[in-house]
């Protein structure tokens, strides 16, 4: 179809109104992760685990809490994460790079706040970088969404890795922050523990009593 | 942030938030593949009955999944939870003096077909009180999450019942700024696909966010022209 017949065609079609968004509520583990609801449904779960044996890349550990304006955690918070795999590709046929899917990282997962300590965590591999529009490259990330009581539409934000300077520097996403001194929310610190790698990544609704600063979210 | 539903308060961002042009990474999204799903994640009124049935309304609720343009979104994840009859909630943190029915657990999840379509079967959920106020009570609703094929896309939101006169005292319905918004969110009596003498039916479609066209310029890599 040339350009001019596609832009007849679509530029005339009726615009339904999105379907509005509405708070997931305090037992949305009831529907998206029942196990933590306190009880056993089905028989295939959805996790915060992304890897198998087979995955390709370096294993990491991410955790976090969602903080809110009082600097308390979000104790019923819902979080799920949508990454590339190892060598920057993702697992979806809308990816046109030439690069290889890895059959054994699908890329998505999910999991709830910890209800006492408030504290998520996701296993999973550091993605590799990601072609951007035109011929820059994005910075290797993972993109986040937050669902909670209190939350009317999901929050989506992004984690990037504090050891990815350069790219980091480069990334068109951050590099567009205007306000420069807000990139650092979106940044993840690297520790290693007993032989595991974690990556530290908190999030603040608001600016915190104690000088967090709210982190950056996106409307995508 | 909207002040009337207090929870929003502390958990709403102050700043705005940033609206850089959508990358790969928004475009796509996670999979989802038959073999996840169980024969009866669609059926709430049996996927967690032990020793008989649930007690109370006996509903079928289905729907088209499309997207802004009209085109049907087929293979997303829709997933729904819910109270009880008594608007009891199996979850550990629920302690509303209604008892659980211990033949319900109040959750199921299902695929769209090549069409869009849906379908479930479940116990029609009962009002309950929350504490926003000293006398605030939810409208009988089921909570829906949808993960279509971008992440862009993705939405929970919450499915209300036509003639339920809580929906206009409510705090949550009404953090949706225009009344047609709200209206969008009421499933509607379907009689003429009820089942007789078995169950009720309700109808309720949903809208997800299309793609954008790109007419004169295509940045997204490799998209086709």
């Amino acid at each position: 179809m040339n350009v001019a017949h596609q832009f007849a065609a679509q530029s005339l079609a009726t615009r339904f109104p999105e379907t509005p968004s509405q708070t997931g509520g305090p037992y949305v583990h009831i529907g998206l992760a029942p196990q933590q609801a306190g009880f056993e449904i089905f028989e295939k779960n959805f996790d915060n685990n992304l890897v198998s044996n087979d995955t390709v890349g370096e294993r990491i550990t991410i955790e976090g809490r969602v903080i809110d304006g009082s600097g308390s955690p979000v104790r019923d918070a819902l979080l799920e994460i949508w990454q590339a795999n190892a060598a920057g590709k993702y697992s979806h046929h809308l990816d046109p790079q030439d690069k290889s899917v890895d059959p054994s990282f699908a890329g998505w997962g999910r999991t709830g706040a910890d209800f006492e300590s408030g504290v998520f965590e996701f296993q999973t591999i550091k993605p590799g970088p990601v072609e951007h529009n035109g011929d820059r490259v994005q910075a290797p990330h993972i993109c986040f969404v937050i669902f909670a009581r209190g939350i009317n539409i999901g929050l989506h934000t992004r984690l990037y890795f504090d050891d990815e300077t350069e790219l980091n520097a480069a990334d068109p996403i951050l590099s567009g922050i205007e306000l420069h001194t807000r990139r650092s929310t979106l940044i993840a610190n690297r520790r290693s523990e007993n032989g595991t790698t974690f990556y530290t990544f908190d999030i603040r609704l608001q600016d915190t009593p104690d000088g967090g600063a709210e982190t950056v979210f996106f409307d995508i | 942030m909207t002040p009337g539903y207090k929870t929003s308060i502390l958990r709403s961002p102050r700043q705005a938030l940033l609206s850089p042009r959508n990358t790969l990474s928004e475009i796509t999204g996670p999979v989802f593949n038959g073999k996840d799903l169980g024969a009866k994640d669609n059926d709430l009124i049996l996927n967690f009955a032990k020793a008989g049935l649930p007690i109370g309304e006996r509903l079928i609720v289905h729907g088209y999944v499309r997207d802004e343009f009209g085109n049907p979104v087929s293979g997303a994840l829709v997933e729904v939870w819910q109270a009880n009859a008594g608007g009891r909630y199996r979850h550990k943190n629920d302690q509303y003096l209604a008892p659980i029915d211990p033949n319900f657990g109040g959750c199921g999840r299902m695929l769209t077909d090549h069409n869009g379509y849906y379908v479930f079967r479940t116990i029609k959920p009962g009002p309950y009180p929350w504490a926003n106020s000293a006398n605030a009570w939810r409208p009988a609703h089921i909570h829906m999450s949808l993960s279509a094929d971008g992440w862009a896309q993705r939405l929970i939101t919450q499915l209300y019942f036509e003639g339920d006169p809580l929906i206009e005292r409510c705090p949550i319905a009404a953090t949706i700024p225009s009344i047609d918004q709200v209206r969008s969110l009421i499933a509607h009596e379907d009689p003429s696909n009820d089942v007789p003498f078995d169950a009720r039916t309700y109808r309720f479609d949903v809208t997800l966010r299309g793609r954008r066209a790109t007419f004169f310029e295509n940045t997204i890599p490799g998209a086709s022209r």
